[in-house]
């Protein structure tokens, strides 16, 4: 099984995160990043393939700046074949609709049997873009599966997904494309071993006109979406504390929910 | 100068931590509580699918060659979790394993180290006796020769992994004459042996999820080939084995450190007195700012003296300095932490009571502070200031 997994470089669960003074991003001083979480279940189900049928590769695949190639290296030091670098000026400011098309291009690059994303990233939460491929490459795709099984022989899989108090159990044709949802595998760590090794992995770094993408097509003011503005959420305000006897504060409580929350 | 980490040492790092976090980190109060080596054991056997007792290693004996920069970013982020886990691991890879690569000839490290590195097997350090901590050259464990063999006789003390391990780097005396001038050998002993006997000690203020244990030798045949390196180096072995683990054992100290003041610093952002979080008083305040200068002096040392290991120079001093000043620094942190958390500090279900009953050894084990300080000393007299 040729296998490709998409990965997307996020800032640290742990991070503080604040919006940049221009109100269109997040200030991204300080900040550490790791692999996005729902991403490494993706790097993981392709491991854990590709040990279970003896053979195949597992391809890890981002976009991004110089920093990127770190997250890549992650995924080879977790045990990937071989990393995609897709590196290139012009995508700053791309929407999800160019991400995906850029990703589509390179995926097509290659035979991919199955294709892997996170259902989304932890930064921006969208959960769109592997649909998105899904649709320009014309492949079927099951989101946010939990259980995957392989039929090698048949080219086909079933995959699980979990819906509102039920379970929804999909088969499919391979070549397709899942978004992993939690609960579909534990992560291995890096071994120190891999760690070493990672370094000698290919990585092939490619740009727009390596995917015969002009830059201009993905350029912001090409957007179909852009973002506006992003902002913390509302400080809450210090709550109320009512003094008095008991009979009094619940009459005092009700006067505030009746004449100042207006809620009675 | 370059002070930034390699790609390799931060993805050692992010990894280590990660393991610290979800493996180490659940199971470390339990592990103080029940004086639990078993758990401590699987810890141990995990770590070893990771490939981490290698860290320091060179790749001919199945190590990945990170050296003790590798080592040092490894004990710190595992003392992040639970010291007693990091001081059983770092018996094993910086007392038994590093004696073995400084000392061994070739077939003993391609034998013993590769083991010690895959974590097959696990290893001891055994030059303390009950009449010989500070002043090692004094050691009694006598070993004399007979036929194609050497015979162990004696007792020794306090022992990191000392019932658990399968292979023990045991200083023995085979010229009484001579003592550490040449009198001092050491010798890999394999566990089981006969007439070796080890006897867990469990009352201990802390890491008491480390096994140490008296070692009992009575008539213990240990073939020549053996020996490490040769008869009558055993002394100078162990010293500069002492140098070496001396570092870690300050990288140890940082890690603890720098997990207490994040403890700290969390638990004065809620502690509400006087109306307020008590991260607003300047009296907490001074006390985070304290712990955090010194973290960043001991960060800075270790660092430095990792460094200039893996350049290859000795460091009696340097790794002197790092372990004075760490567990010296260390002490003074977990005891601003402890009072930062106030009552809360005092009781046995915060981890904070066990990080500071845990640090106090660092100024006892591999050599006391007053030991250190003769180290340094004597070395600035001879040498100079520089």
């Amino acid at each position: 099984m040729n296998i490709a997994a998409c990965i997307k470089q996020v800032p640290a669960t742990e991070s503080k995160i604040r919006p940049s003074t221009d109100g269109k991003d997040i200030d991204r001083t300080g900040l550490s990043y790791v692999v996005n979480p729902y991403d490494e279940f993706g790097v993981e189900e392709g491991l854990k393939i590709k040990e279970q049928l003896g053979d195949g590769s597992v391809t890890a695949i981002s976009i991004g700046g110089e920093k990127v190639a770190e997250a890549l290296r992650t995924c080879l030091a977790v045990g990937s074949d071989q990393a995609i670098h897709i590196q290139d000026d012009a995508i700053e400011g791309s929407d999800g609709h160019a991400i995906a098309r850029i990703l589509a291009a390179a995926l097509k690059k290659s035979d991919y049997d199955i294709i892997f994303f996170g259902r989304q990233a932890i930064d921006d939460d969208s959960g769109a873009i592997g649909i998105h491929v899904a649709d320009l490459m014309g492949l079927p795709h099951v989101a946010g599966i939990n259980k995957l099984e392989i039929i090698p022989d048949e080219k086909r899989a079933v995959a699980n997904r979990q819906i509102e108090g039920a379970t929804e159990v999909i088969e499919i044709s391979l070549p397709a494309i899942f978004t992993c949802q939690k609960g579909l595998n534990e992560p291995r760590y890096a071994s120190l071993p891999g760690i070493m090794k990672a370094k000698q992995k290919p990585m092939t770094v490619l740009s727009l006109s390596d995917l015969e993408i002009s830059a201009d097509s993905v350029d912001s003011s090409k957007a179909k979406t852009t973002v506006i503005k992003i902002e913390s959420p509302p400080a809450r305000s210090a709550g109320i504390i009512i003094e008095g006897s008991p009979s009094e504060a619940v009459a005092e409580l009700i006067r505030l929910l009746r004449e100042e929350a207006k809620v009675l | 100068m370059d002070f930034n980490f390699t790609e390799e040492q931060t993805m050692l790092r992010d990894m280590v931590r990660k393991f610290v976090d979800k493996e180490i980190k659940p199971l470390a109060q339990q592990i103080d509580k029940e004086h639990n080596v078993d758990l401590v054991k699987s810890i141990f056997k995990k770590g070893s699918a990771l490939g981490l007792y290698g860290t320091p290693f060179p790749e001919a004996y199945g190590g990945s060659g990170m050296g003790e920069t590798g080592y040092a970013i490894l004990i710190e982020e595992l003392s992040r979790g639970c010291a007693s886990t990091s001081v059983t691991i770092g018996a094993h890879i910086g007392l038994a394993g590093m004696s073995i690569l400084i000392g061994g000839n070739e077939e003993q490290k391609k034998k013993y180290l590769s083991s010690i590195a895959s974590g097959e097997k696990m290893g001891a350090y055994a030059l303390t006796e009950p009449g010989a901590g500070s002043d090692a050259a004094s050691l009694q464990l006598s070993a004399k020769e007979e036929g194609d063999d050497y015979i162990l006789n004696g007792t020794k003390l306090w022992i990191t992994n000392g019932d658990i391990a399968d292979i023990i780097v045991v200083y023995g005396l085979t010229n009484p004459e001579l003592k550490a001038r040449g009198g001092i050998t050491a010798f890999i002993v394999e566990a089981p042996s006969a007439g070796f006997s080890a006897n867990r000690i469990e009352d201990k203020m802390g890491l008491r999820g480390s096994a140490t244990a008296e070692l009992v030798f009575e008539n213990v045949r240990v073939p020549k080939e053996n020996v490490l390196g040769k008869v009558g180096m055993g002394f100078a072995i162990a010293m500069e084995t002492l140098d070496e683990s001396r570092l870690s054992l300050a990288a140890a100290c940082i890690g603890a450190a720098k997990e207490v003041l994040s403890m700290s610093v969390d638990f004065s952002k809620k502690r509400v007195a006087f109306k307020q979080a008590i991260a607003s008083f300047q009296a907490i305040q001074f006390m985070i700012a304290d712990m955090s200068a010194e973290i960043y002096q001991m960060e800075s040392i270790v660092y430095r003296t990792a460094w200039l290991y893996d350049q290859g120079k000795k460091i009696p001093r340097e790794g002197a300095i790092c372990k004075l000043f760490c567990s010296e620094a260390l002490d003074r942190i977990v005891d601003k932490a402890v009072q930062i958390h106030g009552g809360n500090g005092f009781m046995g279900e915060h981890p904070v009571e066990r990080f500071y009953r845990d640090s106090r050894v660092n100024r006892i084990f591999e050599g006391t502070s007053e030991i250190q300080r003769m180290v340094i000393a004597e070395d600035v007299i001879k040498n100079g200031s520089d």
